[in-house]
């Protein structure tokens, strides 16, 4: 506790001079790294890292455990890459084409929420990444059935290809990353992402708030599942061939382990979990048969002695205030009207 | 003097349970401006009351008309648009979030930007966020929780965790606040404040229904007092009549007065 507030506070003092750094790090780190394996590595936790991003803002923020998100990022990697090896799309395009029809799946799986919580919506989810792989597998006219989508082409940007030799990939990686960062810092400082939490603690609660539960609880699945389509788009064009088996359970709970060891409800642990658990295997490739085994024993460490995860603590800082905010607090009177009356009183 | 505007027209309630009659043709009226009370026994109804003006439960018999609409059986979230609110017996607050989060949570209704604008982070969010950071503020000042602004509703003392809950429901500018037993836990210098405040409230043109046990709270905030017990209306009136009232005083202390005719 007091190790955390004397970390947040030395953060918070040196933010700009950490920011800088860590992004000159990260623009500089291909050039360290000095191999294609290694960068490839580097893509691969930067697109882990979106989809945890999506997940957390269900599981984490919503309070909605999912274990089908592999059907989200299946949707994202199978539209982006059929529509550039079969109608030619540029990357960015069939992306966004991607996000839109995973968000549209979003709002089917949300839909049963009206009416089913907790381990049976997990159940219908899982289900649902189930269907979505059967479909890869059998809508053999559009998906290639078990053969699955080859040479996926690169991004290309200008008509400039953006690849793991020339670093583009991992740098549109780290685009991707902070602006869907960003993107989740602004949902989540907002009514929408204090609505999630209110939601994630005390349902009866939050509607008595008027929150609107159902409409709210659609809007995560839906914002989660553009996340992770985007991260499927990106994965495919880094592994250049997709499959119906690229995206199934392991998938889907690899996603969610991330996010619980790094911690749920907080966006600085998707990093660290999905650096931790995509380089873990990379670098104890000879642990290849157990690293099953090994997930297993460091989830149940976790939930035994940290639940909240390795970044999952709870902030020391003041909350944030504007600048406006704090001069009108200084002159504020607390014998003041509070004048918060909606209708004129009568 | 002349009789306020009627805020709030129960009729005739009714909640069944399976067997047992919960509660059982309740009537009661509130006039805005007022602080009236429901009291009674353990399991007497009050909170199944609460419940059903908040769209909770739906009403078996009767209607709820409040501001001249009629609200029973409607959605939860629309009885809050309409102007109700409600503290809950057994404390609901977000406990993983900050007392300012509670606040502004309480004020999400009232919080007029959408989706994209708060993406985008436009002027329109920026000073809609400031407005109501700065009212959650006031408001946290003058009910004296603001020196907990930052902290965790969970750790927040008992008494604390009520007051948050009050402030939470009158941030989403109900005009009709519901308190369900706001004094349980509180020592007496909390309950002496939370008198001041509830008549702070009153002068600023809210109005109260409260439950409550601690009889020096009711005796002094209330205007009126309902009385009810196994579900059926048994008195009402000013404070000094319910003081008074012998079928009260019977529903109160039951055999304990028997007893001592007996003697
Ligand atoms: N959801 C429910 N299902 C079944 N019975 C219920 C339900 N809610 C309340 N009851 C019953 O209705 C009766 C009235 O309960 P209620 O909670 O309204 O009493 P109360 O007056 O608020 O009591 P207390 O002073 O203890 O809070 C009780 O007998 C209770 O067991
Ligand atoms: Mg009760």
């Amino acid at each position: 506790m007091n190790f955390v507030h004397t970390m947040e506070t030395f953060v918070e003092g040196k933010k700009k001079i950490l920011l800088i750094l860590l992004a000159v790090f990260l623009i500089a780190l291909p050039y360290m790294l000095n191999s294609q394996y290694l960068v490839t590595v580097a893509v691969k936790i930067g697109s882990y890292t979106l989809l945890a991003l999506g997940l957390n803002v269900l599981t984490g923020y919503t309070g909605l455990v999912s274990l089908g998100h592999a059907g989200f990022v299946a949707i994202g990697a199978y539209t982006s890459s059929l529509c550039a090896v079969k109608l030619g799309m540029n990357f960015f395009a069939s992306m966004i084409l991607g996000m839109v029809v995973a968000g549209l799946a979003g709002v089917l799986l949300g839909l049963p929420t009206m009416r089913v919580t907790g381990t049976y919506l997990s159940i219908i989810t899982l289900g649902f990444g189930e269907i979505i792989k059967m479909i890869a597998m059998n809508w053999s006219s559009v998906t290639n059935g078990t053969l699955g989508v080859k040479n996926i082409p690169r991004p290309s940007i200008f008509g400039y290809d953006l690849t793991i030799a020339n670093n583009g990939l991992y740098y549109l990686m780290l685009v991707l990353v902070l602006i869907t960062t960003l993107f989740c810092i602004a949902v989540v400082k907002s009514k929408t992402g204090r609505a999630f939490q209110a939601i994630r603690a005390d349902e009866l609660a939050s509607t008595m708030m008027g929150i609107n539960i159902t409409s709210y609880k659609i809007l995560s699945f839906v914002i989660s599942a553009c996340i992770c389509a985007l991260g499927g788009a990106l994965y495919a064009s880094l592994i250049g061939y997709i499959d119906p088996n690229t995206f199934n359970f392991d998938v889907s709970t690899l996603i969610l382990s991330i996010v619980i060891l790094g911690g749920m409800g907080t966006i600085r642990g998707m990093f660290v979990g999905a650096a931790i658990l995509i380089a873990f295997p990379e670098v104890s490739r000879f642990l290849m048969e157990y690293r099953f085994v090994l997930y297993g024993v460091i989830l149940v460490l976790m939930m035994r002695f940290r639940p909240q995860g390795i970044m999952g603590w709870k902030s020391t800082m003041p909350y944030r205030l504007s600048k406006n905010v704090k001069e009108q607090v200084e002159k504020m009177d607390k014998n003041a009207p509070l004048n918060l009356l909606n209708e004129t009183k009568g | 003097m002349a009789e306020k505007e009627v805020l709030l027209k129960v009729d005739n309630i009714t909640k069944r349970f399976g067997g047992i009659v919960a509660v059982d043709h309740v009537s009661c009226t509130v006039r805005k401006g007022e602080v009236v009370s429901i009291i009674g026994p353990n399991g007497a109804g009050k909170t199944t009351v609460f419940n059903m003006l908040t769209g909770v439960y739906e009403v078996d018999e009767g209607e709820i008309i409040f501001n001249g609409n009629p609200i029973h059986n409607k959605d939860p979230k629309e009885i809050v648009a309409a102007g109700i609110s409600r503290t809950f017996q057994n404390i609901r607050l977000f406990s993983d979030l900050r007392v300012i989060e509670n606040v502004l949570i309480g004020a999400h209704i009232k919080t007029k930007y959408n989706f994209f604008q708060s993406v985008f982070r436009t002027k329109k969010f920026r000073e809609e966020e400031d407005k109501k950071t700065a009212e959650a503020i006031q408001l946290l000042k003058s009910i004296g929780l603001d020196y907990r602004r930052d902290d965790y509703a969970s750790n927040l003392p008992y008494g604390e965790q009520r007051k948050l809950e009050i402030t939470r429901a009158i941030a989403t500018g109900a005009q009709l606040i519901l308190l369900d037993e706001p004094a349980a836990g509180m020592n007496p210098q909390e309950s002496a404040e939370l008198m001041e405040f509830i008549n702070k409230l009153k002068d600023q043109g809210y109005t109260i229904l409260m439950i409550e046990h601690d009889m020096s709270v009711v005796m002094n905030v209330s205007d009126r007092i309902y009385v009810i017990d196994h579900g059926k209306p048994i008195a009402e009136g000013l404070p000094e009549e319910i003081a008074n009232n012998p079928k009260v005083i019977e529903a109160y202390l039951g055999g304990v007065q028997n007893d001592a005719e007996d003697q």
